[in-house]
């Protein structure tokens, strides 16, 4: 069996106070291993990104625990959570949010700009990222002189530059068409899953389900099951 | 420069329209502030040209004087008492008035007319044309050939002129450091003839001028002055005497101080808003490189990189306008009195601190509540 990446127990957290209370997770537990791709799925409001948000280290939960190769993230200090985040685990947000003033290799460099890593070998080993992505012809561009899918792989660059165990992509194809979803999800699978790393994926992009390992369903803040990824219909 | 203050110099240089308008508004803040504030000091400077015209080192009058042309003039006994003061190395009378010169075309026009000591010519100008001797010569007045020159119908050596009925001639051509005030031109001559050619009170010294044995002795001549009824005032004393009563007393302080202070908040509003678009556009960007990792004293290292290095181009940019506007303005207006001092300078340099500290502040607050969850969720 492989090894265990996360452990969350009993995650319980809530927005707003009184009336206005709002319970966004409610008691869950589970387990994700390295060399997995864990799909967290739902619809819209069931507490998944909130759920995502509590295992890497952005969003302290009101209750429970979340254990990261052996380590209770909600212990640390606020410096420690940020060194976490920034060492262990890699983001492909939504939005990609990548810079629109900078070049895409100063993009992808960021994280390790951010562990304080020299400028030239950010620039270099960033540039070797864009290569395994397939834009290195791109890098000198700004993000917004790409496609959505180009700046998806930029996005996918800048979370492996700095080779997190776990990686966490939030509605990885919401923005992109189905062929180019499936192709970003292909590669991930294929060139970014290794057995020392984690992948969390949210989506309620059924298309994509294939490239699964296992499926978490949530819905109103819980887990209702736990499922092993669907084959693609040949 | 460490990484992350590069990628935020970059994010902000790449951002060209508002970098610009960042720019413009701290420069035109700067521009504004200095020309204000110089043109400020060039006019205390130029109320202060007498006593640096002149040169002594200690200026004796009475405790009411403010400025050099409100003299009220001293009974001859005082210089006596002066001259006898222990560390007096000599003390001289000096004629300080003003007087309507009729010129050969019948034109009358008024003139500061500086009466200097007989014996001595002590304080007398840098002549350009002429002998000083000649200012002993009959009705000879040396006239100071600076931009009010011209009023005089640009006399040259041999000119003749009345004042107060008595004829006069210019026997000498003078410059000096610092051309007058009050849009007058200036007529050196010696304190007899000054005294016996321009009405006069029953006391006639104006100031007494005294070259101390050295250094140590002035607190000794100012305590003996003091006991006769009178100030004794080093001339950087007296300067700053005319500076404060110009700047405290005419309302001419407050009025600068208040288009100061305009300028000012015009740099900060446009700065300032300016600054606060640019950090809500890449708010959640800085969101983003929360989630990722940075620490927040990162972004803050970030913002207050990007607000200095803005307003601190923008300084120079403002000095380097402004110094050259009045270093046209002078060659083409002789009488513009505007002159950048290291005090301006550093005024402005202040203000622009705190446009940056407030720009910064406004930013600083936006980025640190932004949660990385708001990223997430979009």
């Amino acid at each position: 069996m492989a090894d265990l990446a996360i452990k969350a127990e009993e995650l319980v957290k809530w927005f707003g106070e009184g009336e206005a209370k709002t319970l966004a997770v409610r008691g869950v537990s589970f387990e994700a291993y390295f060399g997995e791709m864990l799909y967290i799925e739902g619809p819209s409001g069931s507490g998944k990104t909130t759920l995502l948000s509590m295992i890497s280290g952005i969003l302290r939960p009101n209750s429970g625990c979340v254990t990261v190769e052996d380590k209770d993230i909600w212990s640390l200090t606020a410096d420690q959570i940020a060194d976490f985040r920034l060492n262990t685990v890699g983001f492909v947000f939504q939005d990609y949010h990548l810079f629109p003033r900078l070049t895409t290799v100063e993009n992808v460099a960021i994280p390790l700009i951010l562990k304080k890593v020299d400028w030239n070998e950010s620039m270099n080993v960033s540039l070797r990222y864009l290569e395994i992505v397939g834009l290195k012809d791109r890098a000198y561009l700004t993000p917004t002189k790409l496609s959505g899918g180009e700046q998806q792989r930029v996005a996918i660059a800048r979370a492996i530059v700095s080779s997190p165990d776990i990686l966490i992509f939030d509605e990885p194809t919401a923005s992109l068409d189905g062929d180019t979803g499936r192709r970003i999800v292909d590669f991930v699978k294929k060139d970014i899953l290794n057995e020392k790393r984690c992948i969390l994926i949210v989506t309620h992009d059924s298309r994509i389900f294939e490239y699964a390992d296992r499926i978490m369903k949530m819905e109103d803040g819980m887990i209702t099951g736990i499922v092993k990824g669907v084959q693609r219909a040949e | 420069m460490k990484g992350i203050l590069r990628i935020a110099f970059k994010l902000l240089i790449n951002d060209k329209g508002k970098f610009a308008a960042l720019l413009v508004g701290i420069t035109f803040a700067v521009f504004l502030i200095v020309m204000m504030t110089s043109m400020f000091a060039g006019i205390l400077h130029r109320a202060s040209s007498t006593v640096i015209n002149i040169g002594a080192k200690v200026w004796i009058m009475d405790p009411a004087v403010n400025t050099v042309a409100s003299s009220i003039p001293m009974p001859d006994y005082i210089l006596d008492a002066v001259r006898s003061i222990d560390g007096v190395k000599y003390a001289v009378p000096l004629y300080s008035g003003a007087s309507l010169v009729k010129l050969r075309s019948g034109v009358y026009q008024a003139a500061t007319v500086i009466g200097l000591d007989d014996a001595s010519l002590f304080g007398r100008p840098e002549l350009i044309e002429g002998r000083i001797e000649d200012i002993y010569a009959e009705n000879g007045f040396v006239v100071v050939k600076d931009s009010e020159f011209p009023k005089l119908d640009n006399p040259k050596l041999g000119s003749e002129f009345e004042i107060n009925d008595h004829k006069g001639v210019i026997v000498g051509i003078a410059k000096v450091t610092t051309g007058g005030l009050f849009g007058i031109p200036t007529l050196y001559t010696t304190y007899n003839r000054a005294i016996q050619y321009i009405p006069s009170t029953r006391y006639t010294s104006s100031y007494i001028l005294v070259e101390p044995k050295n250094t140590d002795a002035i607190d000794n001549i100012k305590v003996q002055v003091k006991k006769l009824g009178y100030d004794a005032l080093t001339k950087d004393e007296f300067i700053e005497k005319i500076s404060s009563f110009y700047k405290y007393q005419t309302g001419l302080g407050i009025n600068v101080l208040l288009m100061t202070v305009i300028s000012f908040i015009v740099g900060l509003s446009i700065s300032g808003q300016t600054f606060y678009t640019f950090i809500l556009e890449n708010l959640e960007k800085f969101g983003a490189l929360k989630a990722i990792g940075a620490k927040g004293r990162e972004l803050v290292y970030m913002i207050l990189f990007q607000a200095t290095f803005t307003c601190l181009t923008g300084y120079g940019l403002g000095i380097g306008l402004s110094s050259l506007i009045i270093a046209v303005a002078k060659l083409r207006l002789p009488s513009y009195a505007a002159q950048i001092t290291y005090g301006n300078l550093l005024f402005a340099f202040v203000m622009v601190l705190i446009i940056a500290g407030i720009s910064s502040y406004i930013g600083i607050r936006k980025v640190i509540r932004i949660e990385p969850f708001d990223i997430f969720r979009g």
